[in-house]
């Protein structure tokens, strides 16, 4: 023990004097000299115990993919870019960091939450909260005045994960903006039309989406009696309304946040209203809140949303409710966020978590904050919450056991006889050339019951098997790995019968 | 600014990039806008970047690999020491009261992490993802400080070779199908090179350095490697002579078969070990109909720490430099090797699980795709948009909006302005700055005749359609083009 110690003391003492020199920049000859000597102390050392001391994890609120869980994140990802796409969008891609002082003052409360790079002699950086502000920055940047976006990627925030939840730190988001001055709210409705479309291709149930007006909500405050001061904290009291009853909002905006009740029991009479358009033709109507400008501005441009949203077939998806006040800044106009309708739980099934799975929103003073000038670009949009979705789409498949391939080979190269390893390896390539999906077994001389299992396991669906008489005929035998059917096929007219079958182009283009 | 006058060919070559780069408008000289060593990525940009990624996607998939993806971040600890000298060129993040973290360097370490953790000893998997490095940015070679690789690994204790052969054919196929140029695939092994260095007498302590040397061959003659080596790695001058007798060799398998006759080395039972794989290597490589693009390379020593066996690197050949072309000289496209020791690293029982594997090098391939539409003046579209729906009078909005409704819900590519009444002449020149091939027009007289019209922009011909047919006929129109 004491032997080991002692060594131990001389590994540190040799560690330190190489880092020394190092630092002190001696000649390279001296430290390979001294690393020599380390290295020689730490092999007699033996095994480092004390690094397999560190357990293995991935950082707290992040998570690896797994081959299964890429599958259904591809699937997702598809139904979404074909939609965006579907509307004209380009793409575009920023860095995951950004200049600290780029996200500095965009986030309020919640700019806690923004991971910072550690200072290491250069720049100040942090990881990006959100794609929009990068967007916002990208338009400042490159003096751009309209653009229509998409922007699929991960961003970062030190949130308390609620991983069961799909609430992470390091999640994706898919945004999709529609930049420049514009006439009023066709981009808006469009944009709650790409919501529609892609909750609905994405088959996760029912859903609804709610509407309200940052200047209605402002409005809605100012009459009601609402201090200034008091405007972004009664807000974030009122968005908790999705999750809390009105009794612990009130409670919460009179006990902790110093609002007078009466002024309280005002807002109660708004915020628990919901309805069509018929509900914004009410409020326009509305005694103490047609006397507020902004409010008027608000339901003026929701009145004329609910027109096109009725053009693009899906005024029935949307709810104007006024209790929706979304946490961020930034937005000055409609904003909106789309909610799954609680199913009830099927047999066996565990009862969806209510929460939003897309939001978004018009925000026009976000780029004036970038441009030297204060030019002001308008801009509305939407995010997509892929992480929860990507859940129950998980739950859902697991619930109908629904077996997600993770691979897309279409043929296995099998042999039946042993010493065929070169014939295996002459026929992938061949399929490989021709653009087939082909495996084969890193086996010399591997049995043929072991080559149809993998393929049973891994969904592969059909098997081309070299067998010696076969070789001797020109032919290869092509068998359905369901069926078990076999049938044997030329060996020039192989590829084709493949590409026939698997419903493949006969070109490769 | 560098001084104007006798510059080198890169100092001009990256003088025209920075002016050929959008002006930054919030830059007024001494605030930056954007991290340094990082850029966004603009439509074109994404347009060319998407195309290639599918390019080696599709292979991936073709030899059944699954994807996976990884945090951004790591432990440190887990990162820790896996990069011998490069370490210190890690972005950490701040320590902000949690664990230590930095960003991913590679996709390797984190491959490994991940088989160790979830303990699985097989796996066929590919991985696309940025990676992040504290380097000096050199925008001339298409180097940044933020990229993204395309990593396809096979883990698993497999029949010997023959992952390691695939490995090859991969490279080979999406180099051949991302239609660069003719390529070349150096081949070496670390045994090999361990056991030349010990058979020429490099002294053990040495032999990192002494790699890292012989690695710059590719880009240094010889006779300055060499008096790197003697002058500042303090290398004896006769082991140096011996050295330069293999490295400047290089071949097909006839220099494998000639290497296991030399005298010093097949006294080496490392190396021997090395040539044995090489040559089954060769065997693999010849019945995947690829012999030809390889060549055994004795100077081919890559950088990182981790590789056990076989060595390999993709370089495009030289094309000869037509008018106005810079020479492109971005080093490899593509790299790899065996790596056995890495996952028994993460193994709290040391198992260890052996590994083959390659890294595409797509920020290289993009500069060099990038480049050459710059130079052939190419544009590409970067929207698929194929309808657009348009109006020549005014107050037609509610009509369009309904159009477009019945496009997007039959799943066809539509667009129109944002506009309340635009003018037709503005619509159709969107059309054609787009690339947007048809156009779909309603306007009072096609309202009260029940039709709509389809005008093909490239054309200019226009067609009366009944409105209940439109899609049939866009949808007919689109697959014959």
């Amino acid at each position: 023990m004491a032997e080991r110690a002692a060594l131990e003391e001389l590994v540190k003492l040799q560690g330190e004097r190489v880092r020394g020199l190092k630092q002190q920049k001696a000649s390279a000859e001296l430290i390979e000299e001294e690393v020599g000597k380390l290295l020689k102390l730490k092999a007699q050392l033996g095994p480092d115990e004390s690094k397999q001391k560190f357990v293995l994890k991935t950082p707290k609120g992040t998570r690896d993919y797994s081959p299964r869980q890429m599958a259904v994140r591809e699937k997702v990802f598809d139904v979404i870019i074909r939609c965006f796409k579907r509307h004209g969008a380009e793409v575009i891609d920023t860095p995951v960091f950004e200049l600290k002082e780029t996200l500095t003052g965009k986030y309020g409360e919640d700019s806690k939450l923004i991971y910072d790079l550690k200072d290491q002699g250069g720049e100040l950086l942090s990881l990006r909260y959100d794609l929009t502000v990068p967007f916002a920055r990208y338009l400042a940047m490159n003096k751009l005045t309209n653009i229509k976006r998409y922007h699929i990627a991960k961003v970062y925030r030190r949130d308390n994960p609620a991983m069961t939840r799909g609430r992470y730190r390091e999640f994706y988001q898919c945004d999709f903006d529609i930049a420049g001055n514009f006439d009023p709210m066709i981009p808006d409705a469009e944009c709650l039309k790409i919501m529609c479309e892609i909750l609905s291709s994405l088959q996760i149930g029912d859903f609804l989406v709610k509407v309200n007006d940052r200047r209605i909500l402002d409005g809605m405050f100012a009459i009601c009696g609402v201090s200034d001061s008091k405007f972004r904290t009664i807000c974030s009291s009122v968005d908790k309304l999705d999750k809390v009853s009105w009794e612990e909002v009130k409670n919460e905006m009179v006990g902790e946040k110093g609002l007078a009740p009466e002024v309280a029991d005002r807002i109660g009479d708004y915020v628990q209203q919901h309805g069509g358009v018929s509900l914004v033709e009410q409020l326009l109507q509305d005694p103490k809140l047609s006397q507020n400008k902004q409010a008027l501005e608000g339901l003026g441009d929701l009145k004329l949303l609910f027109e096109y949203l009725t053009l693009f077939g899906i005024d029935d998806k949307i709810s104007f409710d006024l209790s929706l006040a979304r946490g961020l800044d930034y937005y000055t106009g409609v904003i909106y966020e789309a909610v799954l309708l609680q199913t009830p739980a099927q047999a066996g099934e565990e009862p969806l978590g209510v929460g939003s799975v897309a939001a978004g929103g018009r925000y026009d003073g976000l780029v004036g904050m970038f441009d030297p000038k204060g030019r002001k670009v308008p801009c509305v949009g939407l995010s997509i919450g892929v992480e929860r979705i990507f859940s129950i789409v998980e739950q859902r498949l697991e619930a109908l056991e629904e077996k997600v391939r993770t691979t897309e080979t279409q043929v296995l190269v099998a042999s039946a006889q042993k010493k065929l390893l070169e014939e295996r390896l002459k026929l992938v390539s061949e399929l490989w050339d021709a653009g087939i999906k082909a495996e084969l077994l890193y086996k010399k001389n591997p049995k043929l019951l072991n080559q149809l299992q993998y393929c049973e396991e891994a969904g592969i669906p059909l098997v081309a098997i070299i067998g010696e008489q076969e070789l001797k005929d020109g032919v290869i035998k092509l068998r359905s790995v369901t069926s078990r059917e076999e049938v044997n096929v030329r060996r020039e007219d192989l590829v084709e019968e493949i590409k026939r079958r698997t419903g493949q182009p006969l070109c490769i283009c | 600014m560098p001084l104007l006058g006798l510059l080198p060919r890169r100092a001009w070559a990256a003088l025209l990039s920075q002016l050929l780069r959008p002006p930054c408008a919030s830059c007024t000289g001494a605030v930056r806008c954007q991290s340094q060593g990082t850029r966004d990525l603009s439509p074109q940009h994404m347009v060319v970047r998407e195309k290639i990624l599918d390019l080696v996607i599709s292979c991936f998939k073709r030899h059944g690999a699954k994807g996976m993806d990884t945090p951004a971040f790591e432990l440190k600890e887990t990162l820790t020491e896996k990069y011998g000298e490069d370490s210190g060129l890690m972005y950490d993040l701040k320590d902000q009261g949690g664990e230590l973290l930095s960003l991913r360097y590679d996709l390797t370490v984190p491959f490994a992490r991940y088989l160790a953790m979830n303990k699985v000893k097989k796996m066929k998997r590919y991985h696309v993802g940025k990676v992040w490095r504290r380097e000096s940015p050199s925008i001339v070679q298409g180097r940044y400080r933020e990229f993204c690789q395309c990593d396809f690994d096979i883990a698993g204790q497999f029949d010997p070779m023959i992952p390691d052969a695939e490995c090859l054919k991969i490279m080979c196929e999406i180099l051949s199908g991302l239609q660069l140029g003719d390529f070349l695939i150096k081949v070496n092994d670390r045994r090999i090179v361990d056991g030349m260095f010990a058979a020429c007498g490099v002294p053990e302590s040495k032999f990192r350095a002494i790699c890292s040397s012989i690695d710059k061959l590719d880009k240094m003659a010889w006779k300055d490697v060499r008096h790197e080596m003697v002058a500042k790695k303090g290398l004896a001058p006769e082991v140096a002579d011996r050295i330069g007798d293999y490295v400047q060799c290089h071949g097909g398998v006839s220099l494998v078969e000639q290497m296991f006759q030399d005298p010093r080395l097949s006294q080496n039972k490392q190396a021997l070990e090395g040539l044995e794989d090489l040559k089954l290597l060769f065997e693999y490589l010849t019945l995947f109909g690829i012999a030809e693009k390889i060549s055994f390379d004795l100077s081919l020593a890559r950088g990182l720490d981790y590789y056990t066996g076989v060595i390999y690197e993709a370089v495009l050949l030289q094309t000869p430099t037509q008018a106005g072309e810079e020479p492109l000289n971005v080093g490899s496209v593509a790299a790899g090797g065996r790596y056995d020791g890495l996952v028994g690293m993460f193994d709290p029982k040391g198992h260890k699980v052996p590994c083959v594997g390659l890294s595409i090098g797509v920020e290289r391939i993009f500069y060099i795709v990038e480049q050459r539409m710059k130079t052939k003046g190419e544009k590409v579209r970067t929207t698929e948009t194929q309808v657009f729906v348009a109006t020549p009078q005014k107050n037609f909005l509610q009509e369009r909006l309904k159009l477009i409704t019945e496009l997007w819900d039959a799943g066809i590519k539509a667009e129109m302005l944002y506009k309340n009444n635009p003018k037709l002449l503005t619509q159709l020149h969107y059309c054609e700055s787009t690339g947007i091939p048809l156009v779909v027009i309603i306007g009072e007289q096609e309202l009260k005749e029940g039709i709509i019209k389809i005008r093909s922009v490239a054309s200019r011909e226009e067609v009366a359609i009944k409105r209940e047919n439109l899609v049939a006929e866009i949808q007919k129109r689109l697959s014959e083009s």
